[in-house]
């Protein structure tokens, strides 16, 4: 036999090996196509549109009729003020968000575990949790209106010295605010991955130090924070791998022209680029931009949780 | 065998028991606020200085006048019915997609969960989506706009597909040789198997689309057909509670006004203010289904 007819054989028994799939598997088949519409269409599709960062997009001409332009606004973008502006924005209020926002769910779930009366405990749980269900417009609107002049926060900060300001159009509070209500909504929410990983460590350990004598102290120390550090460290890489991809949606709802100095993370500059200025080229570079690091860091980020734990989260 | 409690601990006990008190107001009382000034009278409400624990001039005013709004009732129409359509499509489509997962014959499994998978890392970001979605799609000011570009959440696909990979195999293979084929399988026998999974689902897209504002943002132009959560933008945030009134003369106008804002607060968050605690237990079963598999 020659080579071509060997791989023409091959060729031929490939066909019928989808085909006999295809056949043997119809109906999974049939199931696949609305799934695959929307991945293709919802989530492909629209990354075949990221050509336009290289573009001189014009509505005009359609994505594949206009012209190449190259690298031309990556450059424009990262010789701008906005680069370094909403770069360190972003980074800013995330380091924050995780040296302020990442103990507390730990140590919450941790003295929620010390209430031994389960009534209280659940009464604790459900209040705490209520703010994360809450839509962002709603905890915006209320977080305008009590920092505002006058309003009730606002007031509450002049018992400590504070003036009677509208905070919200300042910028050098901005990123206070914006983490702080963060954290007030979502701590009770997150801690619940930490109340979970508490609920599964092996209570004969503790039998076991109770026996020795050990203090309740001690038990927590050297049972229940070993006990959930594995949980720990890999929320922690998550988060630190998300360091890069805060949403735009609060940043929208809270900030103003006052506060752009502090406020525009990158993000809600391609927004305002974007849709409210029609630059698609330039807000299109900036946000691949941001896509592209994020993925890095996120595959990163993965890849040693996967080396931690055996497995990767996802 | 319980030992007796040192002096300290019991020091500990009383400081928790009050710090956790201390977190519940912290988290209630904005809400309890906000409830007490939409109760009360602007007027007073625009004097008041301090905590709020009652109304001040008990009144409705401000509910009559909200729900007046033509707005504000065409809002929750246009959500209400995104929330049936897009709840329902999601969690049959999430379903379909969880269920291929787990369908060991399937020779393409590996590379469709690859296909998944990848969206949770890398997306086409927010302008190539929008352009392809209103221009190529042609879905501009359309309320499928609101459904199809978030039909699928892959992190729920792989809580779903968890569970069913823990329904025992026996029972399927026992359909099988009875003659069911796989969409048989899925609907007579996997779905009627994770009725707790498909609550959770139910939850977690039915408050994701009630929540949801910033396609419609992005993509309804239509006054008329904005979600309840885009009309309380406005309203909140853009400072438009004078649009809000129709008609009545101008100093009642601002003292209805500052009451005004707080009732439309209330009244599109009481909806998951009533149900959240009942439905509270299945979230939380959600996410550790969620974190079984982490």
């Amino acid at each position: 036999m020659t080579k071509k007819t060997v791989q023409q054989k091959n060729n031929n028994s490939f066909f019928l090996n989808v085909k006999k799939e295809l056949y043997n598997n119809r109906y999974l088949y049939i199931l696949m196509i609305p799934v695959l519409l929307y991945y293709i269409l919802f989530c492909y599709a629209p990354m075949t549109g990221i050509v336009i960062a290289f573009k001189d997009y014009q509505i005009s001409e359609g994505i594949l009729g206009s012209k190449w332009v190259g690298l031309k606004y990556f450059k424009e973008f990262f010789s701008g003020m906005f680069f370094t502006r909403t770069l360190r924005n972003t980074i800013m209020i995330s380091v924050y968000d995780i040296v302020f926002g990442f103990p507390l769910p730990v140590i919450f779930a941790l003295l929620l575990n010390e209430i031994n009366n389960l009534k209280y405990k659940k009464i604790v749980q459900t209040v705490t949790y209520l703010p994360h269900f809450i839509s962002m417009v709603v905890i915006c609107g209320m977080i305008v209106d009590f920092f505002s002049r006058d309003g009730v926060i606002t007031r509450l900060l002049t018992l400590f010295g504070f003036e009677n300001i509208n905070y919200m159009s300042d910028a050098r509070y901005f990123r206070s605010i914006y983490v702080g209500t963060g954290i007030w909504q979502g701590f009770g929410w997150n801690s619940i991955i930490y109340i979970a990983a508490i609920s599964g460590i092996d209570q004969q350990l503790y039998e076991a130090a109770e026996i020795d004598g050990a203090k309740k102290i001690r038990k927590v120390w050297h049972i229940t924070i070993p006990g959930i550090s594995d949980t720990i460290i890999l929320m922690l890489i998550l988060r630190l791998g998300s360091v890069l991809s805060i949403g735009a949606e609060k940043v929208i709802l809270l900030y103003n022209a006052g506060t752009y100095e502090t406020a525009d993370i990158i993000s809600s500059y391609v927004y305002r680029t974007g849709i409210g200025g029609a630059r698609y080229s330039y807000s299109s570079a900036v946000g691949l931009f941001q896509s592209v690091v994020n993925f890095i860091i996120l595959i990163a980020a993965n890849g040693i949780s996967k080396k931690i734990k055996g497995n990767s989260l996802f | 065998m319980k030992m007796k409690k040192s002096k300290s601990e019991i020091v500990f006990l009383i400081f928790n028991y009050i710090f956790m008190f201390f977190a519940m107001i912290v988290t209630i009382y904005p809400f309890y606020y906000v409830i007490n000034c939409s109760l009360s009278n602007s007027l007073e409400l625009m004097g008041a200085r301090g905590t709020m624990l009652l109304p001040k001039g008990l009144n409705f005013e401000a509910y009559k006048t909200v729900f007046n709004n033509p707005n504000i009732l065409s809002g929750y129409k246009t959500t209400i019915i995104v929330l049936i359509a897009g709840t329902s499509l999601s969690i049959l489509m999430t379903s379909i997609g969880a269920f291929l997962l787990t369908r060991k014959k399937l020779k393409v499994r590996k590379a469709l969960s690859y296909m998944f998978i990848f969206t949770m890392y890398f997306s086409g970001g927010m302008i190539p989506t929008y352009l392809f979605v209103y221009d190529v799609l042609g879905l501009g000011n359309n309320l499928f706009a609101l459904i199809l570009p978030g039909l699928i959440s892959t992190y729920n696909l792989l809580i779903m597909r968890t569970n069913f990979e823990a329904i025992p195999e026996s029972i399927e293979e026992s359909a099988m040789i009875d003659g069911a084929n796989d969409i048989v399988i899925l609907f007579r026998f996997v779905l009627p198997l994770s009725v707790s999974v498909i609550a959770v689902m139910v939850l977690f897209y039915g408050v994701a689309y009630w929540n949801a504002w910033f396609n419609a943002l992005l993509y309804i132009r239509d006054k008329d057909k904005f979600p309840l959560q885009l009309v309380l933008r406005e309203i909140l945030l853009l400072n438009s509670t004078e649009s809000m009134m129709s008609d009545g003369a101008g100093t009642d106008k601002f003292v209805i006004g500052e009451s005004l804002k707080y009732a439309t607060i209330i009244v599109a968050t009481i909806p998951i203010l009533v149900i959240y605690p009942f439905i509270q237990k299945y979230f939380v079963k959600g996410v550790m289904i969620g974190a079984v598999k982490g």
